[in-house]
């Protein structure tokens, strides 16, 4: 498990879909996921991170988008109603709560549409039965959960409490840190999850008004380029269209029985899904340039973040710089598959390992101190909760106290 | 889909099971005015079940897939509860997804395949037991319909949560003691035909099983006015002899006894004006092309 694999230069087959180069209704043309990234020329623009996820759909070639309001992700999903208006998806409508939309959304994926919507906070509680459904019935949904804090007390906050709840769902997990990371998550994250020896679930977040409500500068392919299409007869299980033979499939239903059967079919499923996730390194490697982005990790004190604590955390390195403390940076960008023998091998040498995060049980560090040896070496810390702000003055105050030097007060 | 699309390939016709080779053979696929009664002299596209000995779901089930008018181009989608132990055996197909979330994975599955096969009419079909329809799935049942989703929803009412081992539910009777309600049921049956009524339906039926000639009939309606025109409903008692405390024998007893005057469950039909026109239209051409049909064939003998 979590072997060592070098694809960095390996580019993934992302698509032999019969319609490459062809054009849509759009006039835009059908690309290859490596060609829209890697050779079109890209142009920097000022966007919201909710602008920045209607820019994506406008590129990839959306089937069915289901939408309902709840902050931060409110805009986003309006944005995409315009675009469909525009005619750029097949299919857009407003469903009546979290639960009834991830149904719907799965009803489309079902049908053999690529499926796209978004989701926040208790949002992604109420949704939360449909998630390992998903991953079960091997659907290749994209949801974007634009992170905030879970009731109650009622809070819209962004905090990213829910991505602990989503590890264990089946679905790949990715964490965007920036306006760009959400961009290209959402087009490369469309392709990854739709390989057919990976076709499960996605859950591409970033963190709530951090990304979604500032503005940022991100580089963007033209707008006559799109993702070539879902192929739904590239899916491991029939698609429900009746255009396969239809067979019965088992003799008694499984729920039904209590013997070895029974339990080695379900286990063995559970499993299949596990592997799916595992399966997905070798595609997400190439396109994703690695599941980790490393900084002098060489170094003997180290930060691992992931989101928009990867971005506090760069600037507390560069004030520690200044006060001649050499601190190494080590981003994570996926989740599920977690990184673990890319950890491992970045935290070897490191005798002092900080992990910042927004949220209050801290699940990234202890995801890490589960699979790295020595693991008193991780610091569960600084971690802020509830829609407080990590200042990068906080992560190097703590870092400074952890290792005993003198430091400013930051509180009173 | 076509009958050729389960046509067996030869150098592995041997190996494959005789329940598809049946199917194969002298299944209805394609066959226009398929109907109960082709059950008996085809192969029907339920293979088995494992519900209760005589329970009337069974036959329910039996008498709806032998009466869709077009079952090579239907998806059924089910919910939790004892049909989803029939699916399985079903050679159209089906989802099971969740419990109660059934009418939101219809209307995401009849959009998708609308826009997938604009040339084609698929059918979809929701069957699931009162629990899913009236209780954890109402939300999502009435939200369907105020939509006009273009799909029929049959509900298998058997008046209470049968394969949990028979808890109150709402479309019980009022005072009927179950489990969870250990002192009577305290409130009406709910008055769902009325309510998808009211919510949109063009087309809504309550009857029994009990006669196959109507099971059909009330099928095909029901299909045919979610092509055209909007959501429709189905509403069929199927009785759970084991936990009402009958016999097996007895479940067409039942509803023959429910379905007489002053019972819950005398057939009624709300039908709009809309899709009555197009139901009289389909009479007639239906007709019209049976006469022509045995005009040739009397030329023919003569």
């Amino acid at each position: 498990m979590n072997k060592t694999v070098e694809l960095t230069n390996k580019r993934i087959i992302a698509s032999s879909h019969e319609k490459l180069g062809q054009k849509n209704r759009m006039d835009q043309t059908y690309t290859d996921v490596n060609d829209i990234f890697y050779k079109a020329e890209q142009t920097p623009s000022f966007l919201t991170g909710s602008e920045v996820i209607r820019e994506a759909i406008k590129r990839a070639s959306v089937g069915t988008s289901v939408a309902y309001p709840i902050t931060p992700q409110s805009e986003a999903a309006a944005l995409i109603g315009e675009i469909y208006a525009e005619g750029y998806l097949d299919e857009y409508f407003r469903g009546e709560s979290e639960f009834a939309v991830m149904g719907q959304c799965a009803g489309a994926a079902f049908g053999g549409h690529r499926v796209f919507t978004t989701t926040a906070g208790p949002g992604t509680l109420r949704a939360m039965e449909n998630f390992p459904m998903w991953a079960g019935a091997r659907l290749p949904i994209q949801v974007c959960v634009t992170c905030r804090g879970i009731n109650s007390p009622l809070s819209i906050q962004p905090d990213t409490l829910e991505m602990y709840y989503l590890l264990e769902t089946g679905m790949l997990v990715w964490h965007a840190e920036t306006a760009q990371d959400l961009f290209d998550f959402i087009l490369k994250g469309f392709i990854v999850a739709e390989q057919p020896d990976v076709h499960i679930p996605i859950a591409v977040c970033c963190d709530g008004f951090f990304v979604t409500h500032t503005k940022d500068t991100v580089e963007l392919p033209p707008l006559d380029l799109t993702l070539t299409p879902y192929d739904p007869y590239r899916n491991p299980q029939p698609v429900m269209d009746m255009e396969t033979s239809p067979f019965r499939m088992m003799r008694d239903p499984f729920v039904m029985k209590s013997n070895y059967i029974s339990y080695a079919t379900h286990a063995s499923w559970q499993q299949e899904i596990r592997s799916a996730v595992e399966r997905s390194r070798k595609h997400t490697i190439p396109l994703l340039d690695g599941l980790i982005d490393e900084m002098n990790t060489d170094r003997e004190i180290l930060i691992v973040a992931s989101g928009t604590a990867v971005s506090q955390s760069r600037e507390a390195i560069r004030l520690l710089e200044e006060d001649g403390v050499k601190v190494g940076l080590v981003k994570i960008k996926t989740i599920r598959p977690f990184p673990t023998e890319e950890i491992k091998r970045v935290t070897k040498n490191a005798k002092h390992i900080f992990v910042p995060e927004f949220n209050v049980v801290g699940w990234l560090a202890r995801e890490i101190k589960s699979i790295i040896p020595d693991n008193e070496r991780v610091y569960e810390g600084p971690h802020v909760c509830g829609g407080m702000t990590l200042p990068c003055e906080v992560i190097v105050e703590q870092i400074k106290i952890h290792l005993g030097m003198e430091t400013e007060k930051l509180r009173m | 889909m076509s009958k050729e699309k389960i046509q067996i390939c030869e150098d592995l016709a041997d190996i494959m099971p005789p329940e598809y080779q049946e199917l194969v053979a002298t299944a209805t696929f394609g066959k226009q005015d398929r109907g109960w009664k082709d059950i008996g002299s085809s192969k029907e596209l339920i293979e088995q079940h494992s519900l209760c000995a005589g329970c009337p779901e069974s036959i329910a089930f039996r008498y709806i897939l032998a009466s869709l008018p077009n079952p090579e181009d239907t998806v059924f989608v089910g919910s939790t509860g004892c049909t989803s132990l029939v699916f399985p055996h079903v050679a159209v197909h089906n989802i099971h997804s969740l419990f109660g979330n059934q009418n939101a994975i219809a209307s995401g599955l009849k959009r998708t395949l609308a826009s997938r096969f604009p040339d084609v009419e698929k059918d979809v079909v929701v069957l699931a037991g009162d629990g899913a329809t009236v209780d954890i799935g109402l939300d999502m049942t009435m939200q369907s319909w105020f939509r006009l989703e273009k799909f029929t929803t049959i509900c298998f009412d058997n008046e209470l949560y049968a394969n949990t081992g028979g808890q109150e539910s709402g479309l019980m009777q009022k005072g009927f003691v179950a489990k969870m309600a250990p002192k009577g049921k305290n409130f009406e049956k709910v008055r769902l035909a009325e309510i998808a009524r009211e919510a949109g339906c063009a087309y809504v039926a309550v009857l029994t099983v009990s006669k196959p000639n109507r099971v059909e009939q009330v099928i095909k309606n029901a299909i045919y006015v979610a092509r055209e025109i909007g959501p429709t409903f189905v509403q069929l008692y199927t009785p759970c002899i084991l936990e009402i405390g009958k016999q097996s024998m007895e479940g067409l007893d039942e509803m023959k006894d429910s379905e007489t005057i002053g019972g819950r469950f005398v057939q009624k039909e709300y039908i709009t004006e809309e899709a009555q026109k197009l139901l009289d239209s389909i009479k007639e051409e239906t007709k019209a092309r049976k006469k022509a049909a045995k005009e040739a064939k009397k030329t023919v003998n003569a």
